[in-house]
């Protein structure tokens, strides 16, 4: 177990390695930084000045060394649009993001998890049939999209939801039901098939030869059985739904991270992005982390393999 | 069905329609409602948008950059993906372990971030939009080609092709080829739809196809301002983009049962 973690592990530090070196090549393919803060008036002394001060006269790899050294105590530069350190700027959007997160997370498993097992229960009835479009439709609906038409349909038309921003509990419904939509539907589709797996099975089959009731047969030995793989889907949701808050934050105006990015895009505020891609890599990478260590207790066959 | 009415549209869009997609119209056309409503006009069957385009032109124009970029997209990913999955299963090993791994670190960063970093280096242009995708949606192949390749290293043509004298490269090209071909057009199939969603996310973000090209994405990024006066113009593209993913995810489980029945678990 242990040497599995220590894999796991080795694997997460890999790709922010390789997503860190590519966000900084990618900043100094931009060219020298001084560029932006230095006019053609700065004399050569200056520009010589700034190198040493910044590293930026030093090669590649230790302009690299030093970005890291500094990321890792917190400090990702100075906003060029807040001309402040780029993580106080950060740190004041982490709340509304979570809490958009976790909402959305909730709606999921609420939501996607009771009708995945109705729709592998109840097969050919109205649970099966919602089930089934709302699976399809949560992959072929743009988020996006599907945002702006609650805002048109529950805000601009029946006036009942506000728009966007935060405020009371009411300006949560729209964008955490927007963001929960296609992780509810991804949940229902993943519960369903393991559902209809083990329903499917031998010891199925035995229990009922063996007159075991149907209601027990189905919440105690088959869910107990199916419940793996939307458990450790869980945590690739909430990865995925940290990502997905770009989107959703973006259409409600929600004062979280994904909004900062896509603001820090338009303003090219480069320390703010490189900040606020790094924390959601951290975060991705360690719920993911966390998902496989909960699997392979779970499951022993992962931790052998 | 949808999808050929796509590509008719996509290649007839001059016939289609006389709008112009992208000259802004004159100030009285602006924001006119569809044509079944009391303010439409028979002239704009969708209506027209904030600067007077007409709606239905937009997004039968739009219609282009989409499957352009989904097919553009699917043919690179496809490649690489078919590449990387054949070389991985046949030689096995080392190479194996490497390749795969590649597989699960580019899973693992965050793609739409990445897509935000790449925009303000490089600017948004509909280039980087394509290598964007391909350099995520190849590992997709990579992994069904790589499974179904360690089947065939196993069949007895290909350890006859061997124990003749031939060359890996040949074996992989003449041999095994051929044999993951379906897989790789049920993944294409299956996939388009979800490359054609996540270009209209970036351009939607501001990130992809930069503007005045007609595109779903931005279509629904501008009608988001207008909601209030005018439902219609990020209404339609929405539709479009959801019939259109439909219509290939559809498609594309149609051919995995037609071609490739035991795939089925595989992507589900």
């Amino acid at each position: 177990m242990g040497k599995y973690i220590a894999r796991r592990l080795a694997y997460s530090v890999i790709v922010l390695f390789v997503t860190s070196l590519v966000v900084f090549g990618l900043s100094r393919a931009a060219g020298d930084p001084r560029h932006i803060f230095l006019t053609e008036y700065t004399s050569q002394e200056d520009w010589d000045l700034w190198g040493e001060e910044y590293g930026l006269d030093k090669p590649f790899i230790v302009q690299y060394g030093i970005w890291v050294g500094n990321a890792l105590r917190g400090d990702f530069g100075t906003s060029l649009r807040d001309h402040v350190n780029a993580r106080l700027v950060i740190q004041e959007r982490i709340p509304a993001t979570l809490q958009l997160t976790v909402g959305s997370f909730v709606i999921a498993i609420v939501v996607g998890l009771p009708l995945g097992v109705m729709s592998a229960i109840k097969r050919g009835t109205i649970f099966d049939y919602v089930g089934r479009s709302w699976a399809l439709l949560g992959q072929a609906l743009p988020p996006y999209w599907l945002g702006v038409m609650m805002v048109l349909l529950f805000a601009v038309m029946l006036n009942w939801l506000p728009s966007g921003r935060k405020g009371d509990w009411t300006h949560y419904v729209l964008p955490a039901v927007t963001l929960g939509w296609g992780a509810a539907s991804g949940m229902l589709r993943l519960t369903r098939s393991a559902m209809l797996e083990v329903l499917d099975s031998e010891y199925i089959k035995l229990a009922r030869a063996k007159g075991v009731g149907n209601n027990w047969i189905i919440w105690k030995h088959a869910l107990k059985n199916a419940i793996i793989a939307p458990l450790t889907f869980s945590g690739l949701l909430l990865g995925g739904l940290m990502t997905g808050t770009v989107i959703t934050e973006t259409v409600f105006s929600w004062p979280g991270l994904g909004r900062l990015a896509v603001q820090a895009v338009y303003n090219n505020d480069f320390p703010v992005l490189t900040g606020v891609v790094l924390l959601v890599t951290v975060i991705y990478l360690s719920v993911n982390l966390l998902t496989d260590v909960l699997y392979a207790l779970v499951d022993p066959r992962i931790r052998l393999n | 069905m949808i999808i050929l009415v796509l590509l008719f549209s996509a290649i007839f869009a001059q016939n289609l329609t006389s709008h112009d997609p992208e000259r802004a119209g004159s100030l009285d056309d602006n924001e006119i409602a569809p044509m079944w409503q009391s303010t439409g006009s028979s002239k704009f069957i969708l209506g027209t948008d904030h600067l007077g385009r007409d709606v239905l032109a937009r997004i039968i124009y739009g219609t282009r950059i989409s499957l352009l970029v989904g097919v553009v997209v699917l043919v690179l990913s496809g490649a690489m993906g078919t590449i990387i999955g054949i070389m991985s299963g046949y030689f096995g090993g080392n190479v194996d372990e490497a390749l795969m791994r590649l597989v699960d670190i580019t899973l693992a960063v965050p793609f739409i971030l990445v897509a935000l970093v790449v925009a303000v280096i490089l600017g948004n242009s509909l280039n980087i939009v394509v290598v964007l995708l391909v350099m995520f949606f190849w590992t997709g192949f990579a992994r069904q080609i790589r499974a179904e390749t360690l089947q065939l290293k196993t069949t007895d043509y290909v350890a006859f092709a061997r124990s003749s004298g031939a060359s890996n490269v040949r074996i992989m090209y003449k041999h095994i080829l051929p044999g993951v071909f379906s897989t790789f057009l049920v993944i294409a199939t299956l996939t388009v739809g979800t490359v054609i969603l996540t270009e209209s996310i970036l351009t939607f973000l501001g990130v992809g196809v930069p503007g005045p090209t007609p595109t779903w994405g931005a279509m629904i990024s501008d009608g988001r301002n207008y909601l209030t006066t005018g439902w219609w113009m990020a209404f339609f593209p929405g539709i479009a983009i959801l019939l259109t993913v439909l219509a290939f995810n559809f498609l594309g489980d149609w051919l995995r049962d037609e071609l490739d029945p035991k795939l089925r678990q595989l992507t589900q």
